[in-house]
């Protein structure tokens, strides 16, 4: 559905003619984020350059019932910035300035549109650290992360991104701008109403700036791989390690399947013939990082791995680091399509979680490639599939089923870090319970009356 | 609309891209613009709707894979391992077919060069002929100081001063039909000579023989070779793609060889897949398999046949060098390894790293003509990074490059020699010579 002229016009009096976008080949490529099997066109994309053109774009959408979609750079997993049939995408992309980073504050202040990696590259260069690390970190913007409240790699040690969001500025649904939180350490003025924006998917507002906690960065790393032949093992070294009282910032899990694909593309010497590799990251001082890394090699021993093997450098960790940021895109090797799942229970629970699923998956004949954040219990199961295969496509939406079943019956959640958005909505209420689902739709009417914001996304 | 190929295709070639985002970084053009469309997944979102009827091949359409360099950037950060060069090579053919480039000049153009020139090696060097005789006696400079150039169409302004100094001698003139190592020979290899190498460096494919045979190998250079057929995949022609595909094969039976030698990026990207290209031809398919096994670039093969270190440096005092890559020869073909590996065998030579090495320089084919601000903008970029790492030498594994690399250093005013990792290893043993007869 093409945008009536007059209604491009306002867009364009209001950001410039060059920054709306209204050709079927500008803005096809804006039909879909990083999740797969899902796309639906806009019907315009429009790149503000500021919180107040946020805002008259938002006051001129509700005037004409416009649907506002807001996206950073695409990299979602849970279908959060795909375009409502004919919405109009609120693209934060070219807002991409760091805007002011105060090393004795430990702080930095920035655009929505810059990209993960180049904040954590701005804090390194003070010395200084932003550690959530999403796989899509290279790209995906912090507007984004934010929105989606994303995790990563370092979760178990430093928590995801809401542990480091100090304030937010917000363009709410009416065109009012607002701003939550401050630079302050403490603060308990009024109701955490940040906290409510940060993982809002784009329900709620728009956030135009964004106030960061660095950290010191850590002196030393240590990373390792510890094989083994049985999954149950490596959950179990998991379960131990932390047990024994050891935090290390890295406790990655991928299966057979998956680090086959992982090193089929990136041949950094992933093994490939054991059931499970455990990629293990301690950091710290150095004395406490030499500490923990025997004694986590120990445990992983202890604990049945075959063989553990240490990283002999810098390169060769950030290489093993990256290659499994790659995992999820590097089993679409296999089959057409890939249908990422982000399900998280309590971490005791991971060994019967992990072997729920490759159960499942046989007992329907599907393909799964398993891997995950096992130190924060935090599983992506990945189906390798065919979405044009419908028999194949009802038989994964039904072990889908299953699982969130089964994660729901043993506390966990339908997802740890990649939001609801419209892959994950079927199970919510189920998860929350109806008054505490009931609450989430107030608040969003009381924002959002008009409905506009991301219609459709978390919940109908 | 006439047929479009991506309509017939493999659709699971374009479902692969599962459109995740981590090729967006490093794709130059998403780089400059930030927008989706230009960018390695928008543009397969495109041709993916063009597959789906949900768009013609429209101008538009062609003027972003006008737009795209080709630098396969994306295909080495692609985790999901989709076959960008190949949906690319079909969008662009699938944009000849149906004329979506409009203009009679345009269609001129490509009949003199895809469909005359760079099939008729002859005619080829017939005109570097012309166009070294116009270089020689002056009338290039007559002619520039003239002004009689502004009434020249203005793409063909644009590339007169670009227009390469032509070799005084081409291959065939310094290279005999076959050359032999005075030890008994360890390979038999061919060497393949290129268009552009051939007319502008033809002492690369000098140097390339000289070391090969430095290393033990027989190399076998016939005197007339026909193009590689790369420039017509790239640019939407198939068909002829495939007519030079088989008189490559006819001329270099692959079985003869050890080894089927490119010096050049970009020729090696497109040699090495012959494969595929002919896969539908009975009569050609298994010999070109073969000759796909067979075909290495010139530093792949020096390193897996263990190169012989010089004795000497190519230098009188201790130089720095740096290295950029071809992004046909470390994207295309993912050899990165080995030109390092050769430069670090030069004694007196210290090797630093370029700073986004396998960026792309702008060059890509005929970008410098197509999209000349872009390619403008690329060239600044790494001409800086090239400038900042303080060497006085750059290698260069390409004759698109090694010229767009030249002209920037120049431009920039930097006294920067640009060479191909080859002529500084075949300048060395060279040396060393001199050195053991003094």
């Amino acid at each position: 559905m093409p945008l009536p002229k007059a209604v491009a016009d306002g867009f364009t009096t209001i950001v410039g003619a060059q920054s709306v976008l209204t050709k079927p080949e500008d803005i096809i490529p804006y039909s879909f984020d990083g999740t797969a099997a899902l796309r639906q066109m806009p019907s315009a994309v429009i790149f503000p350059h500021t919180a107040e053109d946020v805002s008259r774009c938002l006051k001129f959408a509700v005037a004409h019932a416009l649907p506002i979609v807001t996206r950073g750079s695409g990299t979602g997993l849970s279908g959060g910035s795909v375009p409502s049939d004919g919405s109009v995408v609120l693209c934060l992309a070219h807002m991409s300035k760091i805007l002011d980073i105060d090393p004795r504050n430990l702080v930095l202040r920035t655009q929505p549109g810059v990209t993960t990696l180049a904040i954590d590259e701005a804090a390194s260069r003070h010395g200084l650290f932003y550690p959530p690390d999403p796989g899509s970190m290279r790209i995906s913007s912090i507007g984004g992360n934010v929105a989606e409240n994303s995790g990563g790699l370092r979760g178990l040690k430093y928590g995801v991104t809401r542990d480091y969001v100090m304030a937010l500025e917000v363009v709410l649904p009416d065109g009012r701008i607002a701003r939550f939180g401050s630079a302050c350490v403490k603060d308990v003025a009024g109701y955490s109403m940040k906290d409510l924006f940060i993982g809002s998917e784009g329900t709620l507002g728009v956030i135009t700036e964004i106030l960061l906690k660095l950290v010191p960065r850590p002196l030393a790393r240590q990373t390792m791989l510890a094989l083994y032949e049985r999954i149950e093992d490596a959950a179990e070294t998991v379960s131990a390690i932390i047990a024994a009282r050891i935090i290390p910032c890295t406790l990655e899990f991928l299966d057979q399947t998956t680090a086959i694909c992982v090193e089929e593309f990136a041949h950094v010497g992933l093994p490939t013939d054991c059931a499970a590799v455990l990629l293990m990251e301690t950091d710290g001082h150095p004395a406490a990082v030499a500490d923990e890394a025997a004694r986590m090699a120990e445990i992983a021993r202890a604990k049945g791995a075959r063989d553990v093997r240490l990283a002999q450098d810098e390169a060769e960790a950030l290489a093993l680091a990256s290659a499994r940021r790659n995992a999820f895109s590097a089993l679409a090797r296999r089959r057409p399509t890939t249908i990422l799942e982000d399900f998280t229970v309590p971490r005791s629970e991971l060994a019967t979680m992990v072997t729920f699923i490759a159960e499942t998956a046989r007992a329907a004949g599907l393909q799964v490639g398993t891997f995950g954040h096992m130190g924060d219990g935090n599983l992506h199961p990945t189906f390798l599939t065919d979405e044009r295969d419908t028999a194949e496509m009802a038989r994964v939406h039904h072990a889908l089923d299953l699982i969130a079943k089964k994660t729901l019956e043993l506390g966990g959640t339908i997802t740890g870090e990649h939001g609801v958005g419209l892959a994950k909505k079927a199970w919510l209420r189920q998860q929350m319970g109806d008054s505490s689902f009931e609450v989430m739709k107030q608040i969003k009417q009381v924002l959002d009356p008009t409905g506009l914001l991301n219609p459709g996304k978390i919940f109908d | 609309m006439a047929g479009a190929t991506l309509r017939t295709i493999d659709y699971s070639v374009l479902q692969q891209c599962m459109h995740c985002g981590m090729c967006l970084p490093t794709c130059p053009t998403y780089d400059q613009t930030r927008l989706e469309r230009n960018s390695p997944r928008g543009r397969i979102a495109l041709m993916r709707a063009v597959a789906d009827g949900a768009l013609d091949v429209t101008p538009e359409f062609a003027a972003e894979m006008s737009y795209c360099l080709g630098c396969l950037a994306c295909q080495t950060a692609c985790p999901a391992g989709v076959n960008y060069a190949e949906l690319f090579e079909t969008a662009r053919s699938d944009i000849e077919l149906n004329g979506a480039h409009r203009g009679f000049t345009r269609r001129f153009w490509r009949a003199v060069t895809l469909g005359f020139l760079f099939m008729r090696p002859r005619a080829l060097r017939l005109l570097g002929r012309a166009a070294r005789v116009y270089q020689r006696i002056g009338l290039e400079a007559f002619v520039r100081r003239s002004g009689v150039l502004r009434l020249a169409p203005p793409a063909l302004r644009r590339l007169e001063p670009q227009t390469p100094r032509i070799a005084p001698r081409f291959s065939d003139a310094l290279i005999k039909a076959q050359e032999q190592p005075a030890a008994p020979p360890r390979y038999r290899v061919a060497m393949l000579t290129g268009c552009v190498q051939d007319l502008v460096f033809s002492d690369v494919n000098r140097d390339t023989v000289d070391v090969l045979v430095a290393n033990g190998c027989t190399v076998d250079t016939p005197p007339v070779q026909p193009c590689c057929g790369s420039l017509h995949a790239h640019n939407g022609d198939v068909r002829r793609a495939r007519t030079l595909a088989r008189r490559m094969i006819d001329l270099f039976p692959p079985d003869r060889y050890d080894a089927i030698v490119s010096n050049a990026g970009g020729c090696g990207s497109h040699l090495r897949h012959y494969g595929p290209l002919l896969a539908h031809d009975a009569r050609y398919r298994d010999r070109a398999r073969l000759w796909d096994t067979r075909l290495r670039d010139v530093h792949e093969w020096l390193v897996e046949i263990g190169c012989r270190p010089p004795q000497a440096s190519p230098f009188s005092g201790q130089t720095t060098i740096t290295y950029h890559e071809s992004c046909h020869l470390v994207h295309g073909q993912k050899v990165a390894r080995q030109p390092r590996a050769l430069l670090k065998l030069l004694p007196g030579v210290s090797l630093v790293e370029l700073a986004e090495s396998s960026w792309c320089c702008g060059a890509a084919g005929i970008y410098t003509i197509t999209q000349p601000e872009q390619a403008e903008r690329l060239l600044g970029r790494k001409t800086a990074n090239v400038m900042s790492t303080g060497a006085s030498w750059v290698a260069t594994a390409n004759p698109g490059c090694q010229l767009q690399v030249a002209r920037g250093l120049d431009a920039a005013g930097a006294d920067i020699n640009v060479a191909h990792p080859v002529s500084l290893l075949a300048r060395a043993y060279r040396r060393e010579q001199s050195a053991s007869v003094q």
